[in-house]
C-alpha cells in the first residue's frame, strides 16, 4: 500500500504545488509529494506529457488522477521532457507506493537551472504543510 | 472529511479501492446518518403516498420496501427514495439528506390537501448504518443477535435495547442491511460491527460501488429537470394510480424522450467525470451525470443522458474528458458484475 508515513527527503527541491524535482546536473527528475499522493489518495491513472514536449516552471504539464479526483501537475522547473515514466501507464499506484522512487513522473532538460534557487529545501515545505 | 449537505461526512477510511473490495467481497459498513426520514400514518397514508410517489404503493404489504420517485407535476423527479410499510397505515420514507427539507414542505403541502393522514420529520430520531457485502447478513446476525428480513422487505428488532428497524435494501448492489438505530447508540454498534471485521467505508467507495451497479444518485442522474422514463425509470412508475405527474410521465412513457441515461465504459485510459460532453460524429450528443474509476472492472465508468437514437448498448461515443477524446461505448445495466 502506500508509505504510511510523511517522508520529504533532504536531497530534493521543493515546489509549493507539492512537487519535488531532483536536480543531477542539466536533467531533473520530477514527481509529487508524499502530501499530494496523500491528499489525493490512490492514484489510478496517469496521463504522461509525451517526450520532447516543453515544459514551464509553474504550468500544468501532466495529469494524475485518483479515485476520487483528478489533478493537475505542476512543473517545478522549465525545460524539454527527454524521459517519462511509461511503467505508470500500467501501475499508476507506484506514485502512492513511492512517491520519490519508483513513482517519477518525467526527466526534464533544464533550460534555465538558476529557476532551482526559486524552490524549497525540505524544511521548508514541511513548514509550508503546517 | 467533506461537508455533505449540512453533515461532515468521510470520503475515505483506508482507501477506496479496499473499502470498494470489501464491501464486494466480505462486508462493508457506511454511515449513512445523513439520509432522512419521514413517517407517514393514517387512514390516508396509502391514498397520499399513492398520490405522491409514482410506484404502486397498493401493493406493498405490511413489512414490505418499494422504490419510487417524487414527482413534480411535469413529472420532474422531486426525489428518488425508498418507502417501507411498517404496519397497516404506518410507513416510512427515506430521503435523500440535499432533499429532506423540500420533501417534507411537498409532502407536508399534499398531506394537508389530501387529509386524513400525518406527515412527520423523523429524522432526528435515526442514525442509519448501512451494512453491505456477501457476509453482511452473516456478520450483523452473529453479532447484533438478531434476525434479519429478506431482501426487500423491514423488520422491528431491538438493537442496544432500544427499538431499531432493519431494512433489507442497500445502495451497493451487495446484499446486505440498513440499520435505523437510535442515534445514541449508534457508536456502539458501529464498534461492535468494527470489531466483529466489518470494513468502515466512506462516501468515495459509497459512490463507485452505486455506480458500478447504476443505481441513481439524485442531483447527478436525477434532477427535477429529467423524467423518470428518461431515466431509465419507467419500471417504478404507475401512471395509472393517478401520482403527481403521472400524465407527463405516461406522456413521456407514450412518445419517447429526446435523451436517455445510459450506463457507458471509456475503452482505455480516461476516467470521465460529471460534466464532460458526449460526443457523436464529433458533436456534442449528451453529457456525463457521473463519472468515476470502477475499482471492479479497472476502467473509467460513468451514466450520461446522450441523445435517444445513441442508447443502444454497444454503441461507441466518445467522452471529452477535460478536452481529450476518449472512447467509450454505450452499456446495459448493471455495469459490475461483467457480463459473459
Amino acid at each position: 500500500m502506500t508509505l504510511a508515513e510523511p517522508t520529504y527527503p533532504d536531497d530534493l527541491r521543493y515546489h509549493d504545488q507539492h512537487d519535488w524535482a531532483r536536480i543531477e546536473g542539466e536533467v531533473a527528475t520530477f514527481g509529487i509529494t508524499w502530501y499530494a499522493q496523500d491528499s489525493l489518495g490512490e492514484v489510478v491513472f496517469y496521463d504522461p506529457p509525451e517526450a520532447g514536449s516543453i515544459v514551464e516552471k509553474d504550468a500544468t504539464y501532466a495529469e494524475v488522477e485518483s479515485v476520487k479526483a483528478v489533478s493537475d501537475v505542476i512543473a517545478p522547473l522549465s525545460g524539454e521532457i527527454v524521459e517519462v515514466n511509461e511503467a505508470l501507464a500500467d501501475a499508476p499506484e507506484k506514485i502512492n507506493e513511492d512517491p520519490y522512487g519508483d513513482g517519477w513522473l518525467v526527466k526534464v532538460r533544464l533550460t534555465d537551472p538558476g529557476e532551482a534557487e526559486q524552490l524549497l529545501g525540505a524544511a521548508d515545505y514541511v513548514a509550508l504543510l503546517g | 472529511m467533506v461537508p455533505f449537505a449540512g453533515w461532515e461526512m468521510p470520503v475515505q477510511y483506508e482507501g477506496i479501492r479496499e473499502e470498494h473490495a470489501a464491501v464486494r467481497t466480505h462486508a462493508g459498513m457506511f454511515d449513512v446518518s445523513h439520509m432522512g426520514e419521514v413517517e407517514v400514518e393514517g387512514p390516508g397514508a396509502l391514498a397520499f403516498l399513492q398520490r405522491v410517489l409514482s410506484n404502486d404503493v397498493a401493493r406493498v404489504e405490511a413489512g414490505g420496501a418499494q422504490y419510487s420517485c417524487l414527482c413534480n407535476e411535469d413529472g420532474g423527479v422531486l426525489d428518488d427514495l425508498f418507502l417501507y410499510r411498517l404496519g397497516g397505515d404506518r410507513y416510512l420514507i427515506v430521503t435523500n439528506s440535499a432533499n429532506h427539507g423540500a420533501d417534507l414542505a411537498w409532502l407536508g403541502r399534499w398531506s394537508r390537501q389530501l387529509g386524513d393522514v400525518a406527515v412527520r420529520d423523523v429524522a432526528d430520531r435515526y442514525a442509519m448504518l448501512a451494512v453491505q457485502g456477501p457476509h453482511a447478513r452473516d456478520v450483523v446476525t452473529r453479532t447484533l443477535g438478531i434476525e434479519l428480513p429478506p431482501r426487500m422487505r423491514v423488520a422491528t428488532a431491538r438493537i442496544g435495547n432500544r427499538p431499531a428497524l432493519i431494512c433489507g435494501t442497500g445502495y451497493t448492489g451487495e446484499d446486505g442491511v440498513e440499520l435505523l438505530i437510535d442515534p445514541e447508540i449508534a457508536p456502539a454498534i458501529w464498534s461492535e460491527l468494527l470489531d466483529a471485521g466489518v470494513v468502515p467505508c466512506g462516501l468515495g467507495a459509497r459512490d463507485t460501488l452505486r455506480l458500478e451497479v447504476c443505481f441513481h444518485l439524485h442531483g447527478n442522474d436525477l434532477t427535477p429537470d429529467r423524467n423518470p422514463i428518461e431515466a431509465g425509470l419507467g419500471w417504478c412508475c404507475a401512471e395509472g394510480t393517478g401520482f403527481v405527474g403521472a400524465d407527463a410521465v405516461a406522456r413521456a412513457r407514450r412518445e419517447g424522450t429526446a435523451e436517455t441515461l445510459v450506463p457507458f465504459t471509456i475503452e482505455g485510459a480516461g476516467i470521465p467525470r460529471q460534466g464532460n460532453p458526449v460526443l457523436a460524429g464529433g458533436e456534442q450528443a449528451g453529457s456525463v451525470t457521473s463519472g468515476t474509476f470502477s475499482p471492479s472492472l479497472e476502467v473509467g465508468i460513468g451514466m450520461a443522458y446522450v441523445r435517444t437514437d445513441l442508447a443502444e448498448p454497444g454503441t461507441a461515443v466518445e467522452i471529452d474528458v477535460r478536452g481529450k477524446r476518449r472512447p467509450a461505448r454505450i452499456a446495459s445495466k448493471p455495469l459490475y458484475p461483467p457480463k459473459g
